[in-house]
């Protein structure tokens, strides 16, 4: 993991405009970045301490580094559809400092020893990476892993993700042991029981196209008894992933009221796009949980702004391109997402549903760092980690898929404009991404 | 990835109005016992990866009796088998010389696959639950023969209207020239959503509310291999929604009887029915082969 090695280099950010939610600032402000830290953030000009190098931020955000729960690095085992490098530098383009990734690779992450291996500096990352491991072995969903080693190894937390833990007594074993940890279980909630063939959304455009579709019930029974489950068990904590449905919604709310510790992320495609969006069988609009109908999107878009949502993550999922030149139903699920999530948030989220920057931001750093307790990041106060995004909310461009540092090029997004751009990514203090 | 080649029938769901009537007009013009050989050294792939008895002759009878070469290509026995991609095989009989590729497929949108990735006109013959083009034209055809236009006709569609790719195609091409159709059957079979497949589209799950008046009434087959997880009791459907001789009495009297194929006798319908004066079942499938003959000809061009 790149990290606090940059001893003896420090990074004067200047004249840009810091939101950081955490620390309630949202104005001009430079910053001081020394030895991988953040060293001091004061009003324009009025740093007093020396900088080896220095950034002009002039007509800049500058924001804590984003942080994204949920990306798929296909490592180990799949390395011909992203690797660490390959993934964390697409990170890095799309303004992420960390990213946390998820256990179902081949092999499926279930031991400390792969949490370590995904950890080592020979893996090539160059943003911080927070290892999600698998909540049973194999995520067969049969018996529960050694949280306690996967914890210590540096997994943040615990997950079968694609393969939902459907049995309620193994999803209370696993809330019961997070809570005794302090660890967040995190469910992709589908019960597969009434998705088999389903490769869409149920709804008209499903039954136009002759596809099976999933049902958004499918979805908010798992979120409905998993919210119970987080009721009952005390300190159990509970993260809803890629949250996709208004009924979802309700169950998170209904445990956010209860006092519960239950959070959510959405992703960007699903407050962007709607089933209806996979036009003629797109395999580039098909992924799980899949898009929605637009009573879903509009239940989402709420959630966005009145902070019932916990953070945005990508689900940053890389296909080679024969796993997606198929058939639509034998297509792979999944799009990539971490070179657009940022725009899509300024320019769907912030200039046409008039979202503040603030709850953007926060939405991207804070809301994700409480969500997994990342320690020192999320937010840019003295003695944090150096984690820095720079963007330029107002400057217009296309997102062309080809060009994408991902070895994969599976997105709906390609040809995209967009307003808002990653201008810097700054992990520990040194510069991981800056634009052409 | 490119646009579809002229000439491809992928669905009626996109087509123009001219297209669909200006088929029509061929079909009526194209007789297999005295065709001119319009498609003579053309040669036509037909790609199966379903099980098919009438189209697949039919097309083939269609493309021989315009002099055409036809080569069948079926997914086992073929290179399909070794697991071969679906565009691949397309580049590959696309590189053996095809003209035009005729596909029957279990997924929904593999021609369209397909023809994204081919420069010759793909024709679908069926794909998945999604379109059955060359059916719909077919019985449009055949309705046509009988009744005087589409405007204001009635046509009741009845059974598995959920996994019925003939379905949607008649959907499509009946409701845009003002038949108003009736879907009916059991929920599992007609869920609401299907009533938003074209304007102007009714649900019922009673069958005599479905024939009362009606001009057309479309039958299908229960589709056993597509009823993955679904728990239908056989004994029921044919109880509620059998065709039998006295329910074809409660539609008009010049009702005609139609089916797509293979008709299960003593399932969705009676033989009495299946072979009595109303019924136009095999004048479907006589009427497959000019129709299909059009779609050739209008494929590679020759539909002068």
């Amino acid at each position: 993991m790149p990290n606090d090695k940059s001893k003896s280099r420090s990074l004067l950010i200047k004249g840009g405009h810091l939101i950081d939610p955490a620390a309630k600032i949202n104005a001009p402000m430079d910053v001081l970045l020394r030895d991988g830290h953040v060293a001091e953030i004061a009003l324009p000009n009025k740093i007093r301490g020396e900088a080896a190098e220095k950034f002009d931020a002039r007509g800049l955000m500058v924001a804590p580094g984003l942080i994204d729960l949920h990306v798929h690095l296909r490592e180990p085992g799949q390395s011909y559809k992203e690797t660490i490098a390959s993934g964390t530098a697409a990170a890095a383009a799309g303004g992420f400092t960390s990213v946390c990734t998820m256990p179902n690779t081949a092999p499926v992450v279930d031991t400390a020893e792969w949490v370590a291996w995904l950890r080592h500096p020979e893996r090539g990352a160059v943003v911080n990476v927070f290892p999600i491991a698998a909540a049973t072995r194999s995520s067969r969903g049969a018996a529960l892993t050694d949280f306690a080693a996967l914890q210590r190894a540096g997994a943040v937390a615990v997950t079968d993700d694609g393969k939902p833990i459907l049995d309620d007594d193994i999803m209370r074993a696993a809330l019961r042991l997070g809570a005794e940890l302090n660890l967040p279980v995190v469910q992709h909630a589908e019960d597969t029981r009434l998705t088999e063939a389903c490769s869409m959304h149920e709804g008209p455009t499903s039954f136009r196209l002759g596809l099976r579709g999933m049902s958004s019930t499918a979805e908010a029974n798992v979120v409905e008894r998993d919210v119970t489950l987080a009721q009952e068990i005390r300190e159990s904590r509970l993260h809803v992933a890629h949250l996709s449905t208004a009924d979802a919604l309700k169950a998170v709310r209904r445990g956010k009221r209860a006092k519960a510790r239950v959070t959510c992320e959405v992703t960007p495609h699903h407050f962007v796009l709607l089933d209806q969006d996979v036009g003629e069988y797109n395999t580039n609009f098909k992924m799980n949980p899949p898009l929605r109908a637009a009573s879903d999107r509009e239940a989402i878009l709420v959630a966005l702004a009145d902070g019932t949502v916990d953070a945005i993550a990508t689900d940053h999922a890389p296909h080679a391109t024969h796993e997606k030149q198929v058939e639509f139903e034998h297509a792979s699920f999944g799009i990539t997402g971490l070179e657009t999530a940022l725009a899509l948030a300024i320019t769907k989220l912030h200039r046409e549903h008039k979202i503040p920057l603030t709850r953007i931001v926060e939405l991207f750093t804070a809301g994700p760092a409480r969500v997994f307790d990342l320690r020192g990041r999320g937010s840019l106060v003295r003695g944090n980690f150096a984690d820095v995004t720079i963007f330029d909310p107002k400057k217009r461009w296309t997102f062309e898929a080809d060009k994408s540092r991902s070895l994969s090029h599976n997105t709906p997004f390609d040809g995209w404009q967009f307003t808002g751009k990653v201008v810097a990514t700054i992990v520990g203090g040194k510069i991981a991404y800056r634009t052409e | 990835m490119n646009k579809p080649a002229r000439g491809s029938l992928l669905g009626i769901e996109h087509m123009e109005d001219e297209e669909i009537l200006g088929l029509l007009k061929l079909a009526r013009r194209m007789n297999p016992l005295k065709a001119r050989p319009l498609l003579r050294n053309k040669k036509i792939v037909l790609l199966f990866y379903e099980a098919s008895t009438r189209t697949r002759s039919s097309f083939e009878i269609a493309a021989k009796s315009l002099g055409a070469i036809t080569t069948l290509v079926q997914s086992s026995g073929s290179s399909i088998e070794k697991g071969e991609s679906l565009i691949d095989t397309g580049y590959t009989l696309q590189a053996l010389g095809a003209d035009a590729i005729v596909i029957r497929h279990p997924a929904a949108g593999a021609p369209h696959l397909l023809a994204k990735h081919l420069d010759i006109p793909v024709i679908s013959a069926g794909d998945g639950m999604h379109e059955h083009p060359s059916q719909a034209l077919l019985d449009a055809f055949t309705i046509l023969k009988h009744k005087k236009s589409f405007k204001g006709l009635r046509v009741a569609i009845i059974g598995d209207i959920l996994h019925s790719r003939v379905t949607r195609s008649n959907c499509y091409l009946l409701s845009r020239f003002g038949a108003k159709i009736t879907l009916c059957g059991p929920p599992e079979f007609v869920p609401d959503v299907a009533a938003t497949l074209a304007p102007g589209l009714r649900v019922t799950r009673h069958i005599e509310d479905a024939l009362r008046d009606t001009d057309v009434i479309m039958l299908l087959r229960l589709q056993k291999e597509r009823l993955a997880g679904q728990k239908i009791r056989v004994q029921d459907y044919v109880e509620r929604y059998q065709m039998t001789a006295p329910r074809v009495k409660l539609a008009r009297r010049d009702a005609i009887v139609m089916h797509p194929g293979p008709i299960i006798r003593g399932l969705e319908i009676t033989s009495e029915v299946a072979d009595g004066p109303q019924s136009v079942i095999m004048e479907e499938v006589r009427n497959g082969v000019p129709t299909r003959m059009a779609i050739l000809a209008r494929a590679l061009g020759k539909a002068k």
